[in-house]
């Protein structure tokens, strides 16, 4: 280990991201899901940051301003906004039993873990090992979104997934070209307002956040 | 190798001497933090001798295992007591378990502890004994597991090992510890029946585990179980800071760094037992049977400790 401290501490708050990731995977409520996706998104603001920092990256400095005001700041607030208007049943049920997620949950990460070593192994940057945890994130979030019934976590899960997308763009290749960060930064927050509305009009048809009812749909 | 067996001796009864008084600052500060008025920090002291001068009551049923049980249970949290090093490093006395070892010690305790539960007959102690062995067979692996997690880290399951490396060598920041402190904390709240998993304070039959276990005991017995719990409290306690905050305990024959280590781990500990009552009054019990799932959190988190060691730090 002859890593330089700032590095170790993107390693740190890597391993923060993971679990957190995991925090998310066995929360039961919704208020819980939204503060550990404001943590999630502040671990990220200071990886980026320190990354930014420690590879003399400035575009990286914007992403991570990016990152604090729209999913540390902006997002949380409108969804315990969103929570306190729909009065929706705080306690979330997931369709597999937490126990048994956590541990398909395990078995994802050291898929990803063993799926990243080969690539992270092409890549030039410093923080190339924390490519099997950004992995391991967007995973563990697409499990949280198919165990997940109702609306919200659902898309807490999508904006997760987001999140782990991103610490893989900084850790493999120091991030996405600024235009390509601002663009995907306004497609999710179009996709969280749309996804809001959404989830308005859902509850007027159905009058629930659970997403069974939507087979009602289904043409027979 | 004099001043070691010496030094050896004052650590281990300076630990079953300190132990109470923890107990007492736990109890001092979560009074404070709910508003009450606390006890004074001497009243486990007060309580042992107030046991110590009663006579014991005991079933006519009991058979020999029942008195000798309390004993035993003493004594193997004594030795654990000496083996974990809290304020000097490498002692004489350590060699003699490794932390697996260590487990196999705290499992001999809990499986007195059970057995002279059974041993009357009355339903509840038979209930505490069940009870306990669920949490106890579903904690070990985990604290096996973050024991690993340090070995990996330092190439060793010797305790000084760990210590020396830890403590003593070029500062470094591991990942794969932080994963395993949180395991640990969840495996220590689970062992020592504190909330969330158990209330040390209710006598309720639907959640109680420990003080089921003990209910027919009296008098001395009864002090030597309480004393035993709270030298459990205070072993854990000198593990977690043994693993993951070793700065300031003295290397091996630095008798020069004795007063700093003495200071530093009763700083350590305060905090500690300030951090305990803390969480346990924000936190509310949880069923019993969701403790099968405090503990699956915390084999996972320390399964995830060894993992990132493997792709972060080797």
């Amino acid at each position: 280990m002859t890593l330089s401290y700032h590095l170790q501490i993107v390693n740190l708050l890597a391993a923060l991201l993971l679990l957190i990731s995991f925090a998310m995977l066995s929360q039961r409520r919704i208020a819980g899901l939204i503060t550990l996706f404001a943590w999630q998104g502040a671990a990220l603001t200071a990886s980026t940051a320190l990354i930014a920092w420690s590879t003399n990256q400035h575009h990286l400095y914007y992403s991570a301003a990016l990152t604090l005001v729209l999913k540390v700041i902006a997002m949380p607030w409108y969804f315990s906004r969103l929570m306190k208007k729909l009065d929706v049943n705080r306690v979330v049920e997931p369709m597999i039993n937490i126990p048994t997620t956590m541990l398909i949950g395990i078995v994802l990460v050291i898929f990803s873990f063993n799926l990243a070593l080969p690539i992270s192994e092409l890549s030039g940057t410093v923080t190339r090992a924390t490519l099997g945890i950004a992995m391991a994130c967007v995973l563990l979030a697409f499990l949280m979104m198919i165990t997940r019934t109702k609306a919200i976590p659902q898309v807490i899960g999508f904006l997760a997934m987001e999140n782990g997308l991103f610490f893989a763009a900084t850790s493999a290749t120091y991030g996405m070209p600024l235009v390509v960060e601002l663009g995907v930064a306004l497609d999710v927050l179009v996709g969280v307002f749309v996804l809001g509305i959404f989830i308005f009009q859902i509850r007027e048809t159905f009058d629930s956040l659970d997403l069974k009812h939507m087979e009602k749909l289904k043409e027979k | 190798m004099q001043t070691g067996i010496l030094l050896q001796l004052a650590q281990t009864l300076l630990a079953i001497l300190l132990a109470p008084l923890l107990m007492g600052w736990v109890n001092q500060c979560r009074a404070w933090l709910q508003g009450r008025s606390a006890p004074p920090l001497t009243q486990p002291y007060r309580t042992l001798r107030k046991l110590f001068l009663k006579d014991a009551v005991i079933a006519h049923d009991a058979t020999p295992l029942f008195r000798f049980a309390p004993y035993m249970i003493f004594a193997c949290m004594a030795l654990a007591a000496g083996i974990v090093p809290t304020i000097a490093n490498d002692l004489p006395f350590s060699p003699a378990a490794d932390v697996i070892a260590l487990v196999g010690i705290f499992a001999l305790a809990r499986v007195f502890l059970a057995l002279a539960a059974m041993d009357i007959g009355s339903p509840f102690g038979t209930l505490g004994a069940r009870r306990e062995m669920l949490v106890s067979f579903l904690a070990e692996p985990a604290l096996l597991m973050v024991f690993f997690t340090a070995s990996l880290i330092s190439q060793s399951t010797e305790l000084p090992i760990i210590v020396q490396t830890l403590a003593h060598r070029e500062f470094a920041i591991y990942p794969s510890l932080a994963f395993a402190a949180v395991a640990f904390w969840m495996i220590s709240v689970a062992e020592n029946a504190r909330i969330p998993v158990d209330n040390p304070t209710t006598h309720l039959e639907l959640t109680m585990i420990h003080e089921a276990m003990i209910l027919e005991y009296s008098a001395r017995h009864l002090a030597l179980i309480e004393w035993a719990v709270a030298l459990k409290l205070f072993t854990y306690s000198a593990l977690g800071i043994a693993l993951f905050l070793p700065w300031g305990i003295a290397a091996q024959g630095d008798i020069s760094a004795l007063p700093l280590a003495l200071v530093a781990m009763v700083a350590k500990l305060l905090l500690g037992g300030a951090v305990l009552a803390f969480i346990e009054t924000i936190s509310a019990k949880v069923r019993l049977f969701r403790a099968p799932e405090f503990l699956g959190t915390a084999f996972l988190l320390a399964v995830l400790g060894m993992l990132i060691h493997f792709l972060l730090e080797t």
